[in-house]
């Protein structure tokens, strides 16, 4: 039984060239489990840090400046200081919920980060379905928030947790359907698959090479739209919604509890970010049709040497902090909407437009 | 789920909340009831102690009742133990946005009562500072509404105008928030040196960045779909419930007090009166932004007809109104600011009763919420622009 479990997951690490893969199996799983949570605690800080600066030249102020050089400490700073702070559970609150709900928030945004790739070869695991397991494993963070809001015993908790279900559910299938719609054009559901194929993909008819962000503008702004409302993010912030409901889901936590709901969402602004940059942005690619150094003699994306793959990795991250740039700044920019406006938006625009671009893509597949 | 009925019961006088009857729908384990939220009385949407209790069915509002009282100071019983000179130092802290306009009040109506002269060049900068800190209190609201509705960035923006404001006002009278620049009888002291270029020049740096409040805020998507239509009060029931102000002028009615019943010299120069045309949170909005380029043309004009001369008048020792009493209304940022002086003759006042704008415009919440989303409540509830410590002195 034992073996068996052994060689399915041996299989597993073994599927493709990923610099986290060793000989040893053992070394591979500490290996690529030290990877992902690495990404995942530095790269929403780094994401965090950016957001800090960016609304505060936007809003005619300077940002965080006092902690460590030009203020890059302060979300660590921050952390410090949560973890420090009393832990706070209402007496009226149901215990293990209340306990347990910002885990379950978070570790969703960790899983992900196993099959997100951020270089060639630059990843933990190229799952086959590796597209459907992230779409899967993020809509768990809203059972989070749920027992977040219903656990509290607080009626600004309850309203805010009930308005996140039903935001997350609204545009959860906009979300869905223009990743699919990612999916039919690739023809696979591996992430590095997704990828490869838009460096393959050229315009019917020419020798021109785009990403998938040209043929499907459209879905690349209703998933843009979706990341951001899923996240909670302004202007779709209603869950939280501090000049109504206090802080939502949020109001009754306290110390690391709190920490680790705000983490979710620095986490999920870069998960979201990074899945747009695979699905439409080509990956680790500089500009379509024009290879990474290193990588031109084996036609493919993977052992591009240490130049290359650098470079790959830096390229993703800097399209990964443009798209939460462009975040922040509708952040800056726009009030909030209100619940009945977000749904309307979600049903009514969202969802048609995207089963329409699912279709005009998979007609335009099958001519082409 | 936490009951707040046992804390009602510890303070009967602070919760009406039983005053609603709460229905209960269905029967056996399907009973529900309508949810009693109380915001406040602190709470981010309320700036300041005050408190409102909504009756809700799901998110919609079926009843609201403000609840007022936590910023009770006692002003009025403190100023019958104060000198008249002293009670400008009370009067501009019940609505510390405005301060300066609250002593100008007061000492206007001293003055009436004693029927002093006061020196033309006082008259004029007490019109030019009163304007300064009418801008100071709107930059303040436009700031914490789109704060209410999410934007965070106006808010930035109207603080650094206001710095800028701030500035100039504490050049001339040493204070930021309490100014007590106004005396019985005139001024502190004479503007110093340069105030009118820095005036002249800051008047223009505002008007510059005034559009950029109307793209930011009021030409919004979101902020229109946010605001218009919400929460509309028709100029009748505005008018029977005495609000006064950007509320009033909202529904498009222009009563303003400079107007139809000038004090200073704000006969002598032309007095715009923006108006909305339905009430609603956005013409309120509206209202108030313009109302700042409103202040900055009869800033301008100011600045053109400030006469030389002195700046106040010898008192004797002994301030004393003489017996009689008198009511005196400015026109407030806010609204209709009234003071009811009454003297035996004595050197304090006998009563000074303070109709207040804001405690006016309280009025309207009830009105204005019934039937309305959470949201949309509080969309309304920063729209009926109000000052805590205006409404319970």
């Amino acid at each position: 039984m034992s073996e068996v479990l052994w060689n399915t997951a041996a299989s597993f690490t073994a599927q493709s060239t990923s610099i986290t893969t060793f000989d040893s199996f053992a070394v591979s799983v500490v290996v690529k489990i030290a990877f992902a949570l690495g990404l995942f605690f530095v790269v929403p800080i780094v994401g965090g840090y950016l957001e800090h600066k960016v609304m505060g030249r936007m809003q005619a102020r300077r940002g965080p400046v006092e902690a460590g050089p030009f203020g890059t400490l302060q979300l660590v700073a921050d952390g410090i200081k949560f973890i420090q702070k009393e832990d706070v559970i209402p007496r009226a609150a149901d215990r293990w919920v209340f306990a347990a709900a910002p885990g379950v928030a978070l570790v969703p945004g960790m899983l992900i980060f196993l099959v997100l790739p951020f270089g060639p070869g630059v990843f933990a695991l190229d799952l086959e379905l590796g597209l459907f397991y992230a779409l899967a494993i993020s809509s768990v963070s809203v059972l989070g928030i749920l027992m977040g809001g219903w656990a509290s015993a607080n009626k600004f908790s309850l309203i805010g947790g009930l308005r996140a279900g039903g935001q997350l559910i609204a545009y959860e299938l906009p979300l869905i359907l223009a990743a699919i719609t990612v999916a039919v054009q690739a023809g696979t559901l591996s992430l590095v698959g997704i990828v490869e194929a838009q460096a393959t993909f050229m315009l019917p008819g020419t020798e021109i090479n785009v990403w998938y962000v040209f043929p499907q503008i459209l879905g690349f702004g209703i998933f843009f739209l979706a990341a951001m409302a899923e996240l909670s993010r302004p202007p779709f912030d209603m869950p939280i919604a501090d000049s109504e409901l206090v802080f939502g889901y949020m109001t009754e936590y306290t110390g690391i509890k709190f920490a680790m709901f705000l983490l979710t969402e620095y986490g999920g602004m870069i998960l979201m970010s990074a899945l747009m940059v695979v699905l439409y942005l080509g990956g680790w690619q500089l500009l379509p049709g024009v290879p990474l150094p290193g990588c031109e003699g084996t036609g493919g994306l993977f052992d591009c040497g240490v130049t290359g793959t650098l470079l790959g990795v830096g390229i993703t991250l800097g399209k990964i902090m443009a798209l939460v740039f462009l975040m922040v700044w509708a952040r800056v920019a726009y009030p909030r909407l209100r619940e009945d406006q977000l749904q309307r938006f979600a049903w009514l625009v969202l969802v048609p437009l995207a089963l329409l671009n699912l279709a005009l893509v998979g007609v335009a597949k099958v001519v082409f | 789920m936490s009951d707040l009925s046992t804390r009602e019961r510890v303070h009967p006088g602070s919760a009406p909340g039983e005053d609603f009857h709460l229905e209960i729908v269905g029967d056996g384990d399907f009973q529900t009831a309508d949810m009693k939220l109380s915001i406040g009385p602190a709470h981010p949407a309320t700036h300041g102690v005050f408190r409102i209790v909504l009756e809700m069915d799901g998110e919609r509002v079926t009843g609201a009742r403000p609840v007022i009282g936590y910023m009770h100071r006692g002003f009025e019983k403190l100023a019958e133990h104060r000198d008249y000179r002293q009670i400008k130092a009370l009067v501009n802290r019940h609505d510390w946005l405005s301060g300066f306009s609250n002593e100008l009040g007061v000492a206007l109506a001293v003055e009436r009562m004693m029927e002093m002269e006061v020196p033309d060049r006082a008259q004029w900068i007490r019109m030019l500072l009163a304007e300064w800190n009418r801008i100071l209190n709107h930059l303040m609201f436009i700031g914490s509404y789109a704060i209410e509705l999410g934007a965070i960035t106006p808010m930035f923006y109207a603080f650094r105008e206001r710095e800028d404001i701030q500035h100039l006002l504490e050049s001339a009278t040493g204070g930021r928030l309490h100014f007590t620049y106004n005396q019985v009888g005139g001024l502190k002291i004479d503007l110093p040196k340069g105030f009118l270029r820095q005036s002249t020049e800051l008047s223009a740096l505002i008007r510059k960045r005034v559009p950029d409040y109307h793209d930011l805020v009021l030409g919004n998507d979101i902020f229109q779909a946010r605001t218009v239509g919400v929460g509309p009060l028709p100029p009748e029931v505005a008018l029977s419930l005495g609000v006064t102000g950007p509320t009033l002028h909202a529904t498009g009615v222009p009563e303003d007090s400079r107007v139809t019943e000038p004090y200073l010299k704000y006969g002598e120069i032309d007095v715009d009166v923006p108006v909305g045309e339905n009430g609603d949170s956005f013409d309120r909005f509206y209202c108030l932004l313009a109302r700042i380029s409103a202040s900055l043309d009869i800033i301008d004009q100011i600045h053109d007809h400030l006469p030389a001369g002195p700046v106040n008048t010898k008192l004797p020792k002994m301030v004393k109104a003489p017996e009689g009493a008198t009511y005196l209304r400015t026109e407030n940022p806010l609204g209709q600011l009234g003071y009811w002086l009454e003297s035996d003759g004595g050197r304090t006042p006998w009563r000074l009763k303070m109709r207040t704008p804001s405690f006016s415009n309280v009025q309207a919440i009830p009105y204005l919420l019934e039937g309305v989303l959470v949201p949309d409540a509080i969309a309304v509830l920063g729209s009926v622009f109000f000052v805590v410590g205006d409404i319970d002195r």
